[in-house]
């Protein structure tokens, strides 16, 4: 059965060098075979998993080693993949998501002439992801880590004809960098101190490492995860990230791969449980970003850049509660995997509903479209109404239990980050409904495109909404079911490790409490844009919500501190290269150059020239010797 | 006679043949005072044979005559051959050897 496992890496993997080496013969069928493959993938999962709970909670866990990568004497990196019960929970979301957004976007993209290369990247993306949460060992986890890096790259710039995409993904691609720059560090770090960096050895030994070391290790991790996760200060990119066609959005830029800084969080818990004071960074990383992204979620008009403003603030919470700790963890991953059906659902929604309005994206133009589109329109409600943690959809159970976790934390800090989760579950209901109600209800505000041709809005195609109806359901029934009889919890507790926090109150009034914000924060968005005609034009605002339009000026902020900056220092470097450096150099060759044009005059061509100099050489030779004989 | 007196000819000798190859332009008188050096020098190793009362000096200068004498078949070969081409036996004009 163990031998399955490389298997679910190498279905997609195939899928992308078929794909992408195929050439044009491929481009008929090839998005079929890419769908194929991942559900392929997805099958080969559920196995993996009915395998698994068929032993018990001890044996769950299984490593298949492929082969040592480098055998270097005291350097060994292995091809070997673990599977325990965290890496099959990412693998059934990757593969099944990304099995659904496969569907999908053969509805989707099935105008674009490039649409084999798209679904070759698709692949490769599942692939990487696969790696980098089946990986045994850091430096295979990195693997990943840069492949997923890449296909995001490759599928954010997709539309490469754009300049704004093209630019997006070198944004993405470099701010990611930053992130990666910290698991390389983190990586040598944990190979100076405890000579490996395969997860075994490295939890193992992580006890009697030194405080200062295992702190400097968790921080380099958590600027991995920044930068992977989207969180502050590493932020900008994903906003911008949404020039990419809209089902990378909902499987790479929501569901899966920006959850990847929380997998390494807690997977790196062993580390992070010993090092307090990292914990306190992530946390603090964590509560800062879920109410940042949330007020950058409410001021967008881009219907994508406000969902991708609410996926920020999602992995916030995410972060926050895998800081929290052993009593965090479980919670983290659960509200990852909700967040993972509701948002790509959500954003499959809205490319359901750019696909019917000639790709339009301001919100603003939208309106009164429940009627044409019935099913976008519920799956979108479903999906909303989970986001928010509508009683008994999958994020009220989910968050409600990051909120609990929060509050228990404790003191002062406890109060802080419970009342920081509480904010962000206001301004996230009034965001969600702000989108449902200018997208679905309110009176037409329909532009002509381009052409000069009104949109005419219409449901979607089969292959677009069986994903969007198969998300719906799990938005619903997916935090119940994990909930009942604490079934999530229990399953992943070997792993993560569980911890029963003790807020100051009930949670059934944690529960209560936060309804009641979520219902404040609805009712504030009817307000706002229920009741009267919505401006197609967007007002002025004012100063908060112009910064929160330019997304809370973080792209001024690291224009200002780090771009200029930046080029004013390499300017300097050019000016002292070209005209220092260089300077030094050409002069010395011009000095060479010349005193060899004028040495060369010596060589005048008369042989009695050269005789000459031969016999006042002799001569020189002679009186040299005679001189030393002499003294 | 005093055998240091032969050194002074030789010195001699080799002075005229000198100054020739530095003076003279025409490529056969020119080889005629390197012809010149080389008996002057071996006057002298001849001389230093009978000073020292060995032969070490005259066995040298038998290596002198032989390579001379390759040297002036080599020699003329080359300077005929500058003459058939350039007409003119001057060693100044063949100067081409420069930059």
């Amino acid at each position: 059965m163990n031998s399955l496992i490389p298997l679910l890496v190498a279905a997609p993997l195939a899928g992308a060098a078929l794909l992408l080496l195929g050439g044009r013969a491929l481009d008929r069928f090839g998005h079929w075979i890419a769908t194929a493959l991942a559900a392929l993938s997805f099958a080969f999962g559920l196995a993996l998993f009915a395998d698994m709970l068929g032993r018990d909670a001890e044996h769950r866990a299984v490593v298949e080693r492929l082969y040592t990568w480098i055998p270097v004497d005291g350097f060994q990196a292995d091809i070997s993949f673990q599977l325990d019960q965290l890496s099959i929970v990412f693998v059934l979301l990757i593969t099944g998501v990304g099995s659904l957004i496969h569907l999908y976007s053969v509805g989707y993209m099935a105008h674009d002439e490039r649409r084999r290369r798209f679904f070759g990247y698709l692949n490769l993306f599942l692939a990487a992801m696969l790696i980098l949460v089946l990986a045994d060992n850091y430096l295979l986890l990195y693997v990943g880590w840069e492949g997923v890096g890449l296909a995001s790259y490759l599928l954010i710039g997709f539309w490469q004809h754009k300049p704004s995409a093209a630019t997006a993904a070198k944004k993405a691609f470099i701010v990611n960098r930053v992130g990666d720059m910290g698991l390389s560090v983190a990586i040598m770090l944990m190979f100076a101190e405890f000579g490996s960096f395969a997860f075994g050895p490295v939890f193992g030994a992580a006890g009697d490492a030194s405080q200062g070391k295992l702190t400097a290790i968790a921080l380099m991790l958590l600027l991995a995860a920044c930068g992977k996760s989207a969180q502050v200060p590493l932020q900008s990119w994903l906003g911008d990230a949404m020039e990419g066609p809209t089902p990378v959005s909902a499987l790479i830029h929501a569901a899966t791969m920006v959850t990847a800084g929380v997998y390494l969080i807690t997977r790196s818990a062993a580390i992070f449980n010993l090092a307090p004071d990292a914990q306190t960074a992530v946390v603090v990383v964590g509560a800062v970003t879920l109410v940042f992204g949330a007020i950058v979620g409410c001021a967008k008009d881009d219907i994508k850049k406000a969902l991708a403003g609410s996926t920020m603030s999602q992995i916030g919470y995410m972060i926050m509660a895998a800081g929290l700790g052993p009593i965090g963890y479980a919670f983290a991953i659960m509200h990852l995997v909700t967040h993972g059906f509701f948002k790509a659902g959500l954003f499959l929604g809205a490319g359901s509903v750019m696909h019917g309005m000639n790709d339009e994206v301001n919100m603003r133009h939208y309106g009164g479209l429940r009627k044409y589109m019935p099913v976008t329109f519920w799956t979108f409600l479903l999906g909303t109404g989970a986001l928010i943690g509508f009683p008994l959809l999958s994020g009220f159970w989910s968050k409600d239990k990051i909120i609990d976790a929060a509050f228990a934390k404790g003191g002062a800090e406890g109060w802080i980050l419970g009342l920081c989760a509480l904010t962000g579950a206001v301004i996230t209901a009034f965001y969600m409904t702000r989108v449902v109600l200018l997208t679905f209800f309110g009176e037409k505000r329909w532009q002509p495109d381009g052409d000069g041709n009104l949109p005419h809005p219409h449901e979607s195609p089969k292959t677009m909404t069986i994903p969007m109806i198969v998300l719906a359901f799990g938005s619903v029934f997916a935090g119940g079911l994990f909930t009942l009889g604490s079934s999530f919890l229990n399953f992943l507790e070997p792993v993560t490790g569980h911890q029963e926090g003790h807020p100051p109150f009930n949670s059934y009034v944690v529960s209560v409490i936060a309804t009641v914000c979520m219902l404040a924060g609805v009712g504030l968005a009817y307000v706002m844009y229920g009741r009267g005609p919505v401006p197609v034009k967007a007002p002025v605002g004012s100063l908060l919500t112009r910064a929160a339009r330019r997304d809370l000026l973080q792209d001024d902020f690291n224009h200002a501190v780090l771009v200029r900056p930046g080029s004013a220092l390499a300017a300097t470097l050019v000016w002292f290269d070209s005209k220092g450096l260089d300077g030094f150099v050409n002069g010395l060759a011009a000095a060479i150059g010349g005193l060899s044009g004028r040495l060369r005059r010596i060589q005048t061509g008369y042989v009695r020239t050269y005789a000459l100099s031969m016999f006042g050489g002799t001569l020189v030779l002679v009186a040299s010797t005679l001189l030393m004989r002499s003294v | 006679m005093n055998p240091v007196n032969y050194l002074y000819l030789a010195a001699l000798l080799f002075t005229i043949g000198a100054s020739g190859v530095l003076i003279r332009r025409n490529a056969i008188v020119l080889f005629m005072c390197v012809e010149l050096m080389l008996n002057a020098s071996n006057l002298a190793l001849v001389t230093f044979s009978r000073l020292h009362g060995n032969l070490d000096g005259q066995i040298l200068a038998f290596f002198t005559m032989v390579v001379a004498a390759a040297e002036v078949v080599v020699g003329l070969a080359i300077i005929v051959s500058i003459f058939r081409t350039r007409h003119s036996a001057s060693v100044d004009d063949s100067n081409l050897m420069k930059l």
